[in-house]
């Protein structure tokens, strides 16, 4: 009897040894990782890691290898950093056909390439929840323009740009109804459809217009990867919910043993599209562009869509078969083999390219949904990778003939070796790891140096902050065999994925102050001999210039109770690192934030008599705090005349 | 005069068309707060920055102590001195085309006259930038002024301010040579 209690608790033992022999991993105990990840004071990273800033609705900016924080970039919600989405100029950034939106969800980072190689021009980034597209310039890392994809609820499997920056895509996460139709949800199946965009980027000026769009079946469209080298006319996209369901997704959309990758030929939807086989269809969409000289943001709307139906396309689009629920979607280097990641997959498909072709041409079909064939499986699959880990989300290549991949469920990232499809090595990463990326990442020559996984959960990994945690990142050396965890960082928002680059490929083109004499915004004042106040009805606009360590004027009289004040300031600075900052007691607008160069307008609408100072808020110069003025506000019949002035 | 002599005057002539394509004279600045530099290129007709807005930012610095705008308009040496180039250029050619001895030492004398003339009027406009402040600057150091340098280094506040002739000024420098050195071969023929 107490002998086979014994022979019971050896394995409790085991595995109580096991447990304490896991959880000493957790901490770092090599020395040379500190030595690996410091870069030291006044010396620069080697890459820019660029996060989504999930929920936060922006985008970070970190170094490589150090994990440093060097800013982050608003793009779909407003900022009161900065001011973005609060001053006039850049307010109609965030105007979509549902009116000016405060936040989005941003997901995926794109960084922009030339013959499928970073080019270091622009960063894209997808809004999840009001459907829509940024472009970030880097050479001022500000967001340029934002278009809005109609048809579409949910744009998740997007930007991804093709290999020449030709498009970025979209496609709908959630199919809806097109063009805002009132029907019951459960007519899902009859109702709604999932639409494929394809967003042209101009070769020169980078402005985006929404080429077309594909109506594809209503299914979830999770994420994609455009194709390279001989796969370079092809964009890829997973998608689940092949069911149809409509309510309790994680049972209902669960039941399929297959869903599929929506692989899309768009050079022949160029082609129909140019044989005038897209018909104009509805779809309410704005696109917003912030101008050059003036720096204001300006949005046009648009009511209809070049949109192609497969059915009248063949040869479109063609499902690949993989493990049901699938998430990433991604090409290796060489543009031959295309990798699906599933959820509640046990492998990890790998199927081929060439393959695929000549099954196509082979008519390999294993029946088709709404005119799209489905390839057979077995025909198209390169191989499976065995044993990847709990849940295999996303993978990316070092360039060496190897695949990193995440699995979120079992927290590890999982390397596999193309060809032969055996692990091996795996290493823990903590915890829940969603995307990772690897510098060069989604190009045909990775950087096979660093990875960074992006990872959901925290725990006990930072100091605590009550219930709300950090995100993080997590580096990991793949220089050698074997991986090596280098460093732990936290990360704004939720970082869903990230691009990182060479530093070198941005930092020869960097901006360093807007010139004045570009600057072509109608209310600049461009030399304080300009600055004025003007009243036009119950507009006030205020002519401000700013510069080291004055307002020009800063004593203003005349305002009354129902003016609008409209302060447009100039920072006449024409010096690198030297912003300033403006603001007014009361401002319901939050402050300007202003780069060397630049006019930004301030709305004030007064409701109270008195006096007010503004001054500047971002600490520019000996005399910062000597930067201020007074505006006074007057009851609507004081006969108090309009007035500025300076130093009298 | 020798054939071989008359091209060194020649070139020394042409030489000084290359002036009008570099500053001759260069104050830097080093302060920590401008790692990228900032600083003054002085040319025959204007003053330019070292980067393009560094005469913009100097002036915005100056203003705190008192200093007044340098404004390049406003200095009509920049008006007078490309005709001074040019007269010593056209001077040189006539001299390489039909010249003698005597008009070559007059040459490089009233050049060497012309050089002292400038570098004093130079530091003239140094001295007043320097020690003409307005009273009602923000910083005021008692008993300080805020003269460059003529030539070499000195620290101002928390700048140091280095002062050296630049690529325009070694050009005069190297045709003056050049035609010293055609007058020197002339005499010792002469003699």
């Amino acid at each position: 009897m107490y002998k086979k209690i014994f022979l019971l608790l050896i394995p409790v033992f085991a595995i109580g040894i096991y447990y304490s022999g896991c959880s000493d991993n957790k901490a770092l105990d090599t020395g040379d990782a500190a030595k690996k990840v410091y870069v030291a004071p006044g010396t620069h990273d080697e890459f820019y890691l660029f996060t989504s800033g999930g929920f936060s609705g922006q985008v970070g900016v970190y170094g490589l290898p150090s994990g440093r924080m060097f800013k982050q970039i608003s793009v779909f919600s407003q900022n009161p950093e900065t001011g973005y989405g609060y001053s006039e100029e850049t307010k109609a950034m965030l105007n979509t056909s549902y009116g000016q939106l405060p936040w989005d969800d941003a997901h995926h980072p794109s960084l922009s390439q030339t013959d499928g190689m970073q080019d270091g021009k622009y960063l894209f980034i997808n809004a999840n929840n009001t459907p829509r597209i940024a472009r970030i310039d880097l050479k001022d890392f500000e967001t340029t323009e934002i278009i809005e994809i109609p048809n579409s609820g949910g744009n998740h499997g997007s930007p991804f740009c093709t290999q020449n920056t030709e498009y970025v895509v979209a496609s709908t996460r959630f199919s809806v109804p097109t063009d805002k139709k009132d029907v019951p949800i459960n007519s899902y199946k009859e109702n709604f459809k999932g639409t494929i965009s394809f967003i042209k980027v101009d070769d020169k000026s980078g402005k985006m217009s929404l080429a077309f769009q594909i109506l594809a079946p209503g299914f979830n469209y999770d994420l994609s990867r455009s194709g390279k080298g001989p796969s370079g006319d092809w964009s890829f996209f997973t998608c689940y919910n092949t069911e149809q369901a409509n309510t309790l997704l994680e049972i209902n959309a669960s039941k399929n043993d297959k869903d599929f990758i929506a692989a899309v030929n768009w050079k022949l939807a160029e082609k129909y599209v140019a044989e005038g086989k897209a018909i104009n269809f509805p779809g309410e969409y704005v696109r917003n562009y912030r101008e050059e000289g003036t720096r204001i943001a300006k949005t046009e709307k648009f009511k209809t869509v070049k949109m192609l139906n497969p059915k009248d396309c063949p040869g479109l689009i063609y499902y690949l078969p993989v493990p049901k629920s699938p998430h990433g979607c991604d090409v290796d280097p060489s543009g031959e083999y295309i990798v699906a990641g599933g959820k509640l997959a046990a492998i990890i498909p790998v199927h081929s390219f060439s393959k695929m072709l000549k099954a196509i041409e082979n008519k390999e079909f294993d029946g088709e949904i709404d005119g799209i064939p489905v390839l057979k499986y077995n025909s198209i699959l390169a191989g499976e990778v065995q044993n990847p880990g709990l849940g295999p989300l996303h993978t990316e290549f070092d360039g060496n003939g190897f695949g990193y991949t995440t699995s979120f469920i079992s927290s590890e990232v999982v390397k596999w070796k193309i060809g032969t499809w055996e692990v091996v090595d795996r290493i823990p990463v903590y915890y829940s790891v969603g995307h990772l990326v690897i510098p060069g990442g989604g190009s045909k020559k990775p950087d096979g140096k660093y990875l960074v996984a992006l990872n959901k959960i925290t725990k006990d990994r930072y100091l605590p902050t009550g219930p709300a945690l950090t995100q993080s990142a997590q580096l990991i050396d793949i220089s050698g065999d074997k991986m090596k965890i280098l460093l732990d960082f936290p990360t704004i928002g939720e970082p869903h994925y990230a691009q990182a680059i060479k530093a070198e490929l941005l930092t020869k083109n960097q901006l360093k102050i807007y010139a004045l004499e570009q600057n072509t915004h109608p209310q600049a004042t461009k030399s304080e001999k300009d600055a004025r106040v003007e009243r036009k009805g119950n507009e006030v606009h205020v002519y401000m210039s700013s510069t080291r360590s004055h307002f020009a004027p800063d004593n203003i009289e005349g305002v009354k109770i129902g003016d609008k004040v409209f302060f447009h300031v100039t920072n006449l600075e024409q010096d690198w690192d030297t912003p300033h900052g403006f603001t007014v007691k009361g401002s319901t607008n939050g402050e300007l934030l202003l780069m060397p160069g630049e006019t930004q307008t301030l709305l004030w609408e007064p409701k109270q008599i008195g006096i007010y100072p503004f001054y500047c808020t971002d600490f520019c110069s000996a005399l910062h705090q000597e930067m201020q003025g007074y505006i006074r506000v007057s009851s609507p019949g004081a006969n108090v005349k309009l007035t500025s002035s300076l130093g009298e | 005069m020798l054939k071989k002599n008359k091209i060194l005057v020649l070139i020394a002539s042409l030489l000084l068309v290359l002036v009008y394509f570099f500053p001759i004279w260069q104050i830097s600045l080093e302060a920590p707060q401008y790692p990228e530099g900032l600083g003054l290129y002085i040319w025959v007709d204007k003053i330019t920055g070292e980067n393009p807005n560094d005469l913009r930012t100097l002036n915005g610095l100056n203003h705190y102590i008192g200093m007044k705008e340098i404004n390049p308009e406003s200095i009509p040496e920049l008006k007078i001195i490309p005709y001074v180039i040019a007269f010593f250029m056209i001077s040189g050619l006539g001299i390489a085309y039909k010249g003698n001895e005597k008009w070559i030492i007059a040459w490089i004398l009233l050049f060497v006259i012309a050089g002292f003339i400038g570098i004093y009027d130079f530091y003239q406009w140094e001295y007043d930038y320097g020690h003409n402040l307005n009273p009602n600057a923000p910083i005021k150091v008692p008993g300080a002024n805020y003269q460059p340098p003529l030539l070499g280094s000195k620290q101002l506040l928390n700048i140091k301010a280095i002062s050296s002739p630049y690529i325009g000024s070694i050009i005069i420098f190297a045709s003056i040579i050049l035609v010293w050195f055609a007058q020197f071969s002339e005499s010792k023929r002469n003699k």
